[in-house]
């Protein structure tokens, strides 16, 4: 496997976050702090229309009524937020309305270069599209104009909000409403870019859309808002990355993800989330309260979530299926890595309404250092959802004997017909395995890679080709110094 | 020079003295036997030559060409010729035999200066050696040792040194847990393997394996020493006469 021999020399040639560096680069930011003036401001300067700032404040106003609200029951400890400590806009200082991808600030295109993110088309990857959110909007997109050829709609969020409002209108907040949660009750108040997807009807799309998001000021906090809706009988596959400077300092990340597939249509979300977990003492890293959630609103369709979380020091994050239409299919599958002071309080729902509606989740949890690593999930299956199916698979893995692994798995059945399975292993990582692979001449690293890159297997091999290989080098980097 | 060296060699386990001032020369292209009863050591040898931790070296040398073994760790000797053949081979789950296999041979590729192998390459390589071996080549698609027969991992460590191409290979109690057609396809593997710059350590209970594995040398491990050293008809003697009288004496 040419992946673990790359991860061991990249674990040589670079810092362990090689992502840590700092953009130089003039921003526009909103003054510190959260008001009723913040969210005016942020909406003036995205030139939003009346009903979009009337919908982020009324999404304030409940906000304002969960104070101490925030959800306790996951099992993650952090310091109180003071939500007043953060700038909720930041903004490279630019020219508005790019004509092209050559009007970009070279700044910017470098520093998506440094990522491995190129985004002058001559360069990209193909058969990938990429949106480029830089703190709080996005400063590029590509193959746009192809894309449009084909009735896709691929644009920044505060982009479609002009050119599209009757779709944003109809959808947005459909699935995750403003007052869900306190995290997505922030967000929809604060919100700032993020990715606005629409798969016309029938459409096979067929290029990978792919959102890379960045925060690269100091004290803010990044809200983005993304919502795709595949229209009856289509087909997208969509990946988000992530990554984030090093700082001393905690900084906040609460995004929302709202996916709608309608008749006979299907979504593949992908994540790779690398966002900077802190140092190996628990300083500093992203605080990550992310809502995802897709509605399977059509008969026979399909929402796929693969995640594979490896950053941040706090991570909540749910993805989630509603399955309303009959037949429709919810498929989870996770690979959460937390080292050193890292927590991960992290699963899915898979709440099934329809008829023969089917979940699986594949959760896959590794635990290094002092980190712990928690599988939280529910499986509910309604009254009307005959002979609906879920076979559920939880594994977590030890590296040493100070970190843990902890699964918490709900199932409310409602219907007699209904089958749900669940499975659930812990294990460590042997020294017998350790040592028959030194023993063939690999590398502490290498081999810790290896083993668990073939324990992730079956969550890494659902990403798409481009990402899996990044995918399973990230894994052996992440787990840098865990053994010995 | 010998191949391997090991000279007056003391080692314990958890403060429990095993060895007790072993020495034996390996020349190239011999292959040594190791017999002896249960308990005597002959896992501890083969464990404390491969550099597994646990084992505490209190006192003695053992030299790879010359090279002071015990001064590296475990996978620099792998890299650097030595082989160990498990009795239990381990499994890794979702690691496929071939991810496996690919790992290590790069590994030691790129400890002697030689470019890797590509996916190619590799498959047309592991092609070759399956055929030859006379396994399976869908073998290697499975996760490594994951739900193999006794048989099959044995095979599998055998495809693994004729891959890596050892200067030394020692094989613990390969025998155990194969049945006879088992024994022979193993046996006609580690034969094959014979060659002039290469040499054997072969630690086994019964002298069943060494009808098919020739030995050049016989030596009777008990109570931590050698107790005797002889040629192949000292296997024999030992199947007819059992281990008793190497034990009394030793004791």
């Amino acid at each position: 496997m040419a992946a673990t021999r790359e991860t061991a020399a990249a674990v040589r040639d670079v810092e362990q976050y090689k992502y840590g560096f700092v953009t130089d680069i003039e921003s526009d930011m909103a003054p510190l702090g959260l008001n009723e003036g913040i969210i005016r401001f942020i909406s003036a300067k995205k030139g939003e229309p009346e009903w979009m700032l009337e919908w982020r404040l009324k999404a304030y106003r409940y906000w304002l009524t969960l104070t101490d609200e925030e959800p306790a029951w996951a099992k993650l400890k952090f310091p109180k937020i003071d939500f007043q400590a953060s700038h909720y806009y930041a903004a490279p200082k630019q020219a508005p309305a790019l004509t092209s991808l050559d009007e970009v600030d070279p700044k910017l295109l470098e520093t998506y270069k440094k990522l491995g993110i190129p985004l002058l088309e001559q360069q990209i990857l193909a058969g990938v599209a990429v949106d480029a959110v830089f703190d709080s909007v996005s400063v590029a997109t590509t193959y746009k104009k192809k894309l449009q050829e084909l009735g896709v709609i691929f644009a920044p969020f505060s982009e479609a909000v002009h050119k599209h409002p009757e779709l944003v209108k109809k959808y947005l907040g459909s699935v995750v409403p403003y007052s869900d949660n306190f995290y997505a009750t922030l967000n929809s108040a604060v919100f700032t870019d993020g990715s606005f997807v629409y798969i016309p009807k029938g459409l096979r799309c067929p290029m990978e859309l792919s959102t890379y998001f960045r925060i690269n000021e100091r004290n803010t906090g990044q809200f983005e808002r993304t919502l795709i809706i595949a229209d009856e009988g289509s087909y997208v596959s969509y990946l988000e990355g992530c990554t984030a400077p090093q700082r001393d300092e905690n900084q906040l990340h609460a995004a929302v993800v709202e996916l709608v597939a309608l008749d006979n249509a299907e979504i593949k979300y992908s994540t790779v989330q690398n966002w900077y977990p802190g140092d190996a003492d628990g300083k500093g890293g992203i605080y990550n309260f992310v809502t995802k959630r897709g509605a399977c609103r059509g008969k026979n369709s399909k929402i796929m979530w693969t995640q594979v979380e490896t950053g941040s020091a706090i991570t909540w994050k749910y993805p989630s299926c509603i399955l309303q239409g009959d037949n429709s299919v919810g498929e989870f599958y996770s690979v959460a890595i937390t080292n050193n002071r890292q927590q991960a309080d992290t699963g899915t729902k898979m709440i099934h309404l329809g008829r023969n509606t089917r979940s699986k989740i594949i959760s896959k949890g590794i635990s290094a250092g002092h980190a712990d690593n928690t599988y939280r999930g529910l499986v509910r299956i309604g009254v009307k959802a005959d002979r609906a199916r879920n076979y559920t698979q939880c594994d977590s893995l030890l590296i040493g004997s100070t970190c843990g692994a902890h699964t918490v798995p709900y199932i409310e059945n409602r219907n007699p017909t209904a089958l749900t399975e669940h499975e659930a292993t812990t294990s460590k990582i042997s020294e017998d395995q350790l040592f028959y692979c030194r023993q063939r001449g690999m590398s502490q690293e290498e081999a810790v890679s290896l083993i668990v890159n073939g324990f992730c297997r079956d969550v890494l091999q659902t990403l798409p080709m481009e990402f899996a290989v990044e995918a399973q080098k990230l894994v052996g980097i992440s787990l840098e110094g865990s053994v010995g | 020079m010998a191949l391997l060296e090991i000279k007056n060699l003391h080692a314990s386990v958890a403060g429990k003295a095993i060895l007790k001032g072993i020495t034996l020369a390996l020349e190239p292209g011999t292959v040594h036997a190791i017999m002896g009863p249960n308990g005597t050591g002959k896992s501890t040898l083969s464990n404390v030559i491969a550099g597994r931790e646990g084992y505490d070296v209190t006192e003695g040398e053992v030299l790879l060409d010359g090279k002071n073994v015990l001064a590296m760790s475990a996978d620099e000797r792998a890299r650097a010729g030595i082989f160990l053949a498990f009795q239990y081979p381990v499994e890794i789950p979702g690691v496929t035999t071939s991810a496996f296999l690919k790992t290590a041979l790069n590994a030691k590729r790129r400890a002697e200066g030689k470019t890797e192998v590509d996916a190619m390459e590799f498959l047309k390589l592991v092609k070759a050696k399956t055929a030859a071996l006379g396994m399976p080549y869908d073998m290697i698609k499975r996760a490594l040792n994951v739900g193999f027969s006794g048989g099959e991992k044995k095979r599998a460590e055998v495809l693994q040194m004729t891959l890596l191409e050892p200067r030394l290979a020692i094989l613990d109690e390969t025998d155990s847990g194969l049945d006879i057609d088992a024994l022979k396809v193993v046996s006609e593997g580690v034969n094959s393997l014979r060659a002039p710059d290469r040499a054997f350590l072969v630690i086994t209970h019964y002298q069943r394996l060494l009808d098919y594995i020739v030995p050049d040398h016989v030596h009777v491990l008990a109570h931590g020493r050698i107790a005797a050293s002889g040629g192949k008809e000292l296997a024999v003697e030992l199947e007819a006469e059992g281990y008793a009288k190497y034990l009394d004496a030793a004791a």
